[in-house]
Formats: C-alpha cells, structure tokens, sequence
C-alpha cells in the first residue's frame, strides 16, 4: 500500500440497509447451540430421574416424604425419604451456620486487617483447601476428625448445652450428623471465603476512605460500607455453598455413620439424601430399592431448586434495598 | 514591589482583610515535614501554619504533592502501606504525627472532603445521619441531618427525596452531600483535596460560596488547581512546587505561603510569580 491509497476522506457506510456480519451470525449460532444444548440435557436429566422412580413413585406416592424407613430386605421392602431429608437440612444448614461467619471473618482478615507479609500465604492456603478432593476430606473426617471431636468437643457441648435436645450424647465411633456438619463447613469456606474476598476486594477504596475520614473505626467502616456494599453478593455466595452442602455425596457418607434415623442429637448417626444414593446404588439388588434411590435423587433435586430459588428471592430483595448488586449501582 | 506583573487572576475584594498575624491563631504548626512513599520522598521539609477560620488553600503544579501534604493532616496516608512521614504536625499544640496518637479520633475532629464525590451507597439521609450515628450523636438526628443539608447548601434540593439513594444525585449535589456528611458530626478543620475539580462552574460556586458561610463555624484547608477558585476562596495561599534534587530526585516543596492577595499580585519567589501568571512549564 502506498500513501497514495490512503485516503484522508473518511469512508461513510450508508446507514440503510443492514449488513450480515459473519461474526455476529456465527456468534448466535453457537450461542444458540449451546443455550439449546444445555436446556436438551437438563430437559433429559430430569427426565430419566423421574422415569427411573416411576416404580418408587407409582407404589409409595407422597407418603415416601414423609417415612422414616429403608428395609431392602425382599419381601418386606419398605423405603422412606422422610430421614434422609431431616439429614440433608440439619447437615447443610448446620454447615452453613458455622461457615458464614467463619468464612466472611477469613475474607475480611485478608483483605482488611491482616498484614501484607501473611494475605499471600493464608490466602493460598484456603485456596488449596478448596482443591483438596472430597472424598480426602472425608477420609480424613474419619480418621482425625471424628474422634478429636468425639472425645473434645462433643462431650464439652453436651455438659454445657446438654439441656438442649441438639446437644446429646456423644457419639460412639465418632461417625455423627455433627462431623458431617464439619465436614461440609470445611468444604464450603473455602467457595464462600474467596467469594466475599472478591466482594471486598471491590468496595471502592474511595468509600472506605470517606467513612475513616468521618472519624470511625475500621470495624464501624467495615459494618457501614463494607457490609452493606458486598451483602447482595454474600448471600449469593452462601448459596453457591448451600447448594454445595446439600448436594455433597462422597464425604459425608465417609462419616455420617448412615442410619435411616431422625434423631435431635447432632452426635447420632444419620444419613442425607445424597450420601445415601452414594452408598447404596452399587448395592441395589431389587428394581423398586433402585427405583427408590432414584425418587432420592428427585426429591433432592426438587428441594435443591427450591432452596435456590428462595435464597435468589432473597437476595433480590436485600440487593433492592439497599440500592447495590455486585459490583455496581442499581 | 519594583516589578509589576500581570496577574492572569483578578483577586477578589469581597474577602474580609486577614487580621494582623499576631492576631491570628495557629490551629496546625506544621514544622520539617517529610513525607514518604517506599523510598521516594513525595514532600520534602514543609513548615507553615494554619490558622483558625481562615481559608487557606494549597496551589501547585500536579504531582507536586499537595494531595499528599493534605492527607497528612487527618492521618489518611496511614493507610497506604508504604507511607511514612517525619516531622511534626501540631493541632492546637499537640504533635498528631506522634506514634501514640490514634488516627481516629484526629480523623473526628479534622473531615475530609475527596476529590471524587464519593457519596455511600445509601440514601441522602443516611449519608449524612450514619456518621453521626456511629459517632454517637444520636440526638436530634433528624434536625442534625436538616442542619448539616442547609449548610452545605442541598437542603432545598433533597428535602423532599431524603430516602433516595445519594447516588442518585448529579455529582455536584454528590459533592455537596459529602461536604454536608463531613460537617455533620461537626469537625473542627475541614480538608479539601481538589473538591471542584469534577464539577461544573454552577456547582463550583455553590461550594465556594458554602466555604464563605461556613468559615466562621470551620477551618477550612483546599487544595485546589485552579488560581481562579484559590483567588476567590482562601485567606491564606500556600504554593507548592517541585524540585530537583541530586540524582534526579523530584519532590514537593513548599515555595512560597503568604495571604492571597501578595500571592497573586506580588509574590516574592519567581517560580510562584511564573505559575500565577501561567508561565508555568
Ligand atoms: N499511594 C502512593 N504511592 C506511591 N507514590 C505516590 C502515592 N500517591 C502519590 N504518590 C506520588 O507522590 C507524588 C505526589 O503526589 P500527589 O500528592 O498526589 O500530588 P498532587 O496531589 O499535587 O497532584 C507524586 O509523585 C506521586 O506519584
Ligand atoms: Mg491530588
């Protein structure tokens, strides 16, 4: 090209008649695909889920919520999913309890108050714990968990809180709904913490420095900024480790110790709807236990979805309030 | 004065004449101040005082520290990490530097108003109440809240619209929301860094005019680019200007400090008489 080719008039394209742009044609293609693609797939799982509990669903009806029951034993095969619920809502929202404020209390150590030398090295560290395999924490819950809490921390609650109905004897073998509880709090701090970190990291320095320059302490800046800007945020993260608590399968059968029970004491065995369609699937030796352990897996579904959709209601509403979503103003 | 120059600012004469000094009480002594980043001094030896319900305004060319040197006076730089500062700051007689003073309750009693109109994402009263609520002055919030609005000169606009958010506001009532936030729980020295630089002439001159009623109540010190803005607000004009040292060090220095009228019609340094008349660089 010679500087003779280039014009100084700039080149106007006529406004009127659209033009087909390869790019943006091939781009809604394969947008289109692949939304396509996954409302297919999610459209055949739930299919197949509630095909392979006909059976189970055609023989218990509704009344499956609500037993407390598991007997594959043939001829006398009786199954509920009444326990294993109780399970999965004791053991999630127990985790979720503990893992809020620890988590939001890491996020805000590293990224208010800890000193520069130690956020690299903690935050790597929850980080990893993060990428540590389920079924590793499970083992580890097992071993090294259950019995520390068991001996510790179990029968210090049950003499102090003793007279509440949660707090009972300890557990035998050190297997409890209580070391699932944990468990799962280690599993989800990590999603949550890195989250909220993220979600401080984003508050404006210039909002932070206008509360100090009022005079407040760093805590008050944090509950009256901080807080309230990452609050929508929090809550959607807290869910993100909801929904990971409800549906973890491999450690929590590691150490809930599996009884189709519903029992008050957290240091009891029991079971949740995941864990039990981990651990008995492989087992299953008549059609109607299959078929049950797949009406399991619906009602987990089912109740999963319903869980998110309050907590997205939820956070709808705390982010109108206060006039913040993450990351920007309404 | 032998030489004459042409002031490009007509200073204006509605300004009350300073006091004689002797009448004039210092409110900072500022004495051998150095500031610091890592290892590059930002400003380098600054003494001057501010005195009490006088306007006092700091010019300079960008990056001459003047940010710096303000954020000094409310202890904001603490919280940049790599900041370090020697010299002594006196507030009314009390080295605010010193290492066993706590930056907070210095930060009660000197506010600051940012560059940026840095509102929080609340409503317009709760913008103005919250310090004041974790300030502990709960009394009469409500009439506080009118107050510290009519002060800055909002009242009339928002008065009506007081659970909106204050981000709904056009960056000039922002601006004024947070001078209104600053003087709610009544601080003794309001800083300024640049608080009209984003705003347009209309709601530049409401925040002058704010400064002129309120500097019997306030200190006010503003840092501010603008001659114009400094002729017609300050009392008082520090000149800030950077210099080479050896190695080709660059840092803040203070020129020249004197009222505003001698800055600007007959300053005693060149380098000031070159930047009011717009010789700068
Ligand atoms: N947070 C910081 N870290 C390191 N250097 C800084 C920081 N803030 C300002 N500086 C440096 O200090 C000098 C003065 O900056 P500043 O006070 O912002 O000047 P001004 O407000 O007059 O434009 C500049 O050289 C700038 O690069
Ligand atoms: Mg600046």
């Amino acid at each position: 090209m010679s500087a003779a080719d280039i014009s100084t008039e700039p080149t106007r394209r006529p406004f009127t008649g659209r033009r087909v742009r390869f790019g943006d044609v091939s781009l809604q293609l394969v947008a289109g695909a692949a939304a396509l693609g996954v409302t297919v797939l999610v459209g055949l799982i739930v299919w197949k889920i509630v095909d392979g509990s006909r059976l189970a669903i055609v023989k218990n009806g509704w009344a499956f919520l609500i037993r407390v029951a598991w007997n594959p034993v043939p001829g006398r095969e009786l199954y509920g999913a009444a326990s294993f619920l109780f399970g999965t809502v004791l053991t999630s929202f127990g985790a979720l309890l503990i893992a809020a404020p620890l988590s939001i209390g890491v996020a805000l150590f590293l990224t208010e108050l800890a000193p520069r030398v130690i956020q690299g090295p903690v935050t790597a560290l929850v980080e990893t714990l993060a990428a540590v395999p389920s079924v590793l924490i499970g083992l580890w819950g097992i071993y090294v968990l259950g019995p520390v809490l068991r001996t510790s921390i179990e029968s210090w609650l049950h003499t102090v809180f003793g007279f509440i109905p949660l707090f009972g004897d300890p557990s035998a073998a050190g297997a409890s709904i209580f070391t699932a509880i944990i468990v799962l709090t280690i599993m989800i701090l990590p999603i949550v913490s890195s989250i909220s970190r993220e979600l401080f990291r984003e508050v404006p320095s210039e909002l932070k420095e206008g509360a100090l320059a009022l005079g407040t302490t760093r805590w008050e800046m944090v509950r009256g900024v901080i807080f309230p800007y990452a609050r929508g945020g929090i809550a959607a993260a807290l869910i993100l480790g909801l929904s990971r608590a409800m549906g973890e399968a491999i450690a929590v059968t590691q150490v809930v110790g599996g009884s189709p029970t519903i029992q008050w004491n957290l240091f009891s065995t029991g079971d949740t709807l995941a864990s039990k369609i981990a651990a008995a699937y492989q087992g299953a030796v008549t059609s109607l236990q299959l078929s049950s352990l797949i009406y399991l897996g619906l009602v987990l579904l089912v109740f999963s979805l319903l869980a998110n959709l309050v907590a997205q209601w939820i956070v709808r509403r705390v982010a109108r309030k206060h006039g913040v979503t993450r990351g920007g103003h309404v | 004065m032998s030489i004459t120059i042409e002031p490009t600012v007509r200073v204006e004469t509605r300004r009350q004449p300073i006091p004689p000094r002797e009448r004039l009480e210092p409110i900072f002594e500022v004495e051998g101040l150095d500031a610091i980043y890592g290892a590059k001094a930002a400003i380098k030896d600054v003494s001057m005082e501010v005195y009490k319900n006088l306007v006092t305004a700091i010019i300079g060319p960008s990056g001459c520290g003047k940010s710096t040197y303000i954020r000094c006076f409310n202890r904001m730089n603490d919280l940049i990490p790599t900041f370090r500062q020697t010299g002594t700051i006196r507030y009314h007689g009390q080295d605010i530097c010193a290492s066993n003073i706590d930056p907070v309750a210095v930060r009660r009693n000197i506010g600051m108003v940012f560059q940026r109109p840095n509102p929080f994402p609340k409503s317009i009263y709760d913008n103005v109440a919250w310090g004041c609520r974790v300030l502990g002055m709960k009394e009469d919030l409500d009439a506080r809240v009118e107050r510290a609005l009519t002060q800055a000169a909002l009242w009339d606009e928002v008065k009506d619209r007081l659970k909106a958010s204050g981000l709904s506001l056009s960056g000039g009532q922002q601006q004024r929301l947070c001078i209104a936030r600053a003087i709610a729980v009544e601080p003794d020295v309001v800083l300024m860094d640049e608080p009209a630089s984003a705003l347009d002439p209309i709601a530049t001159q409401a925040i002058e005019q704010l400064m002129h009623q309120l500097k019997s109540q306030y200190t006010f010190v503003i840092v501010t680019h603008n001659m114009q803005q400094a002729a017609r607000v300050a009392d008082m004009t520090a000149f800030f200007s950077i210099s080479q040292g050896g190695e080709g060090e660059r840092y803040g220095e203070l020129i020249e400090y004197d009222a505003t009228e001698k800055i600007f019609t007959a300053p005693s340094d060149k380098r000031t008489e070159d930047y009011v008349t717009g010789r700068f660089g």
